[in-house]
């Protein structure tokens, strides 16, 4: 077996978001590797919408996506774990008023 | 199935002892049913066996569009060839779910590409068989989506997040698949004597290696026991494929056709299936590459990458001059 | 059944096959990509315009049918025909070539669909408005596909402007068989149930310079030789598609798939 031909030209990959139905969020549904952005739209409707799954869909860069660090979940989210205030069930309304 | 070679030795050794604790976290979360996520810590013998297992997964999925593509042009009736069509379809689309998934690991697919097309990487034996006719794609819908199902199901439930979404994904569209295999057979079944004669030729040959997908018995899968450990196989081997047996028997039973093998035989006692004993010399010959048709295969592949390189060089070179002009235009 | 009748049923069950048969030969030709697309999206991309055009394909055949009159469904049109009575447009039938070529024979059929169907989706036959009205949306995006891969090739790199320039050179004699009216376009069009073709020319000639300019690619001469698969002489292409397409239909008559 020869040398295989490099593939110098590798496709960038894209994170890939559909709204399936009017009203809702878009939501992650997978990547899927483009040249460039339209063919990303393009390719993500082939992939992820052939059973009308979605009427909105988002690409974007990998790249462009920043995440926050697992490790730092207990700095970052721990904090809201008890601020139970910010919560509608932590308040106690009068049965008489009833449209809170 | 898709990773029947699998083979969990000779990854990382023994952790240093600090990663001790996160290692007794992770398995606690395992434990708890808690999903793994991307960015999570994770021992590197979890990340490089999921790895494998993905990517021998989505390597299957890409191969095995051509023994049913095979018959796209020569489908008997139009309708047959639009199903046909679509799933071949859904096959691809289900590779680019599994390599989405693997991607989040920290490989590229190009990467993952590279190995299955210079021999390194593994797919699953049963797309190694020829198709040379039309039951065959019936066959292969029956049977071998069949036996996809039961493994793809526990799968649904695995540890890994992106793994058991790209699966939820798959397990909804394979049910599709495989009752258009059986609608095809139950046609043939039910028609003329040739046809009828191709539908049992077929069976004849795809029953066996049907049952060699799920992999070597359990006596002789050393390394399933971390892989059920961290919840990336749920059932052993022996358990999937006696339970496809049971499943099996009574459909091609109401296609009137004979599995081809003397003995099979009901059990009241264990209510269960006895099967006759399975070739595993010639599923390691076909693991091996020494299937009927593992050289096509990857040959097929190789050419389709080779032959589009042009095609995906110019697709970067027009989107890297599109980057140009748009940056000369804001300047 | 009168001379007329005869007649009138006999321009429009030619001009439905036409139609059909376009769509048919067009989808069997992306059919053989399946599987070997430069990439796994691209199987996809053309796996979808083949579903859609074999969807159009057994929708036409079907009236096609209808109208003939003697009982023939999709299959037995689509099957069992003589090579003679296939009426698709000879550029339909060449072969695959290579990706640039199948994305040349693409856009230039693309584009002339399109503009056919959003004129049919007004027909005065209700069958072929209905068919035209949703196959309006598919080709919509087959032309977006297609012409978006036709300017990636030829603004891409110099080899792959080579070869679809070299493509576009070698298909463009066949299309203009697509504006050649003979008698059953005019036909159809005195009918008011298909646009004149002259009109669909200019709607087509329009989109094509839009693309080839984009894609920097030339459009070429006119040949002298004209095809005339639409009145059933094809090409040699057209024979060994038919031997692939009818094998089982033709060793099992009569079976049921």
């Amino acid at each position: 077996m020869g040398e295989r031909v490099e593939d110098k030209h590798q496709w960038p990959l894209y994170e890939v978001f559909i709204r399936a139905r009017g009203g809702l969020d878009h939501k992650h549904a997978g990547s899927l590797h483009a040249a460039d952005a339209p063919m990303a739209i393009e390719h993500a409707r082939d992939v992820y919408t052939r059973r009308q799954e979605g009427v909105s869909i988002w690409v974007v860069r990998s790249t462009d996506i920043t995440a926050s660090d697992p490790a730092d979940a207990d700095s970052l989210f721990e904090p809201a774990r008890d601020k139970v205030y910010r919560h509608p069930t932590f308040y106690e309304i009068p049965d008489e008023v009833k449209t809170l | 199935m898709y990773t029947q070679a699998l083979d969990v030795q000779g990854l990382e050794p023994a952790a240093p002892i600090d990663a001790a604790s996160l290692e007794q976290r992770f398995l606690e979360r395992v434990d708890a049913e808690e999903k793994i996520e991307p960015k999570d810590w994770m021992p590197n013998r979890y990340r490089n066996t999921l790895i494998r297992q993905i990517s021998q997964h989505a390597h299957s999925e890409i191969v095995g569009m051509l023994p049913e593509g095979n018959w796209i042009t020569r489908a008997p009736t139009l309708l047959r060839k639009s199903i046909l069509i679509a799933k071949v379809q859904d096959e691809g689309g289900h590779g680019a779910y599994l390599y989405s998934a693997a991607e989040t690991l920290g490989v590229s697919r190009d990467q993952l590409v590279e190995q299955l097309l210079c021999g390194k990487a593994k797919y699953s034996s049963i797309f190694n068989y020829p198709t040379p006719t039309w039951a065959d794609v019936g066959a292969i819908g029956w049977l071998v989506d069949g036996a996809a199902i039961m493994n793809q199901i526990p799968l649904c439930r695995c540890s890994y997040g992106p793994y058991a979404r790209a699966m939820v994904r798959i397990c909804r569209e394979e049910s599709f698949h495989q009752r258009q295999g059986y609608d095809l057979m139950l046609q043939l079944a039910r028609g003329t004597a040739e046809q009828k004669r191709m539908a049992q030729d077929a069976l004849n040959r795809w029953w066996w290696p049907a049952l060699m997908m799920f992999g070597p018995p359990d006596a002789e899968s050393t390394h399933s026991s971390d892989s059920q450990r961290w919840k990336i196989k749920r059932f052993s081997n022996d358990e999937l494929r006696q339970k496809f047996v049971d499943f099996t028997v009574p459909q091609a039973r109401f296609l009137g056709l004979t599995l081809p093998d003397p003995l099979l035989r009901w059990n009241e006692a264990t209510e269960r299936h006895e099967f006759g004993p399975i070739d595993w010399n010639e599923f390691n010959q076909v693991l091996k590459g020494n299937g009927p048709c593992n050289v096509e295969r990857l040959a097929a592949r190789r050419a389709a990458h080779e032959e589009g390189a042009w095609v995906r060089e110019a697709a970067m070179a027009h989107a890297e001059k599109q980057r140009r002009r748009k940056a000369s235009i804001a300047a | 059944m009168s001379a007329a009748m005869r007649v009138k049923d006999d321009d429009l069950f030619r001009y439905v096959l036409r139609l059909g048969d376009l769509s048919l030969v067009l989808g069997q030709r992306l059919g053989e990509w399946v599987g070997h697309a430069p990439a796994l999206e691209e199987d996809l991309g053309l796996a979808n315009t083949a579903v859609d055009l074999i969807g159009q394909a057994r929708l036409l055949l079907a009236y096609a049918g209808e109208i003939e009159g003697r009982g023939r469904d999709e299959d037995a049109i689509a099957f069992l025909r003589e090579h003679g009575e296939y009426l698709n447009p000879t550029l339909a039938e060449q072969p695959n070539g290579d990706f640039g070529q199948t994305v040349v024979r693409q856009v230039l059929i693309d584009a002339f669909q399109l503009e056919l169907y959003e004129r049919l989706a007004t027909s005065a036959d209700e069958r072929l408005a209905a068919v035209a009205a949703k196959a309006v949306k598919e080709t919509c995006y087959h032309l977006r596909y297609s012409g978006g891969w036709l300017v990636r090739l030829g603004d891409g790199t110099e080899e792959s402007h080579t070869r679809v320039q070299s493509a576009l050179e070698r298909l463009w004699p066949y299309t203009v068989e697509l504006f050649a009216a003979d008698d059953v376009d005019r036909a159809m069009a005195d009918r008011g149930i298909a646009p004149r073709l002259a009109e669909v020319q200019e709607g087509w000639m329009s989109r094509i310079d839009a693309v080839l300019a984009e894609a920097t690619l030339e459009r070429p001469h006119d040949r002298p030789y004209s095809w005339f698969g639409k009145r059933g002489h094809h090409s040699e292409h057209l024979g060994y598609m038919l031997a692939e397409m009818q094998y089982l239909q033709r060793t099992y008559p009569g079976a049921r798939w």
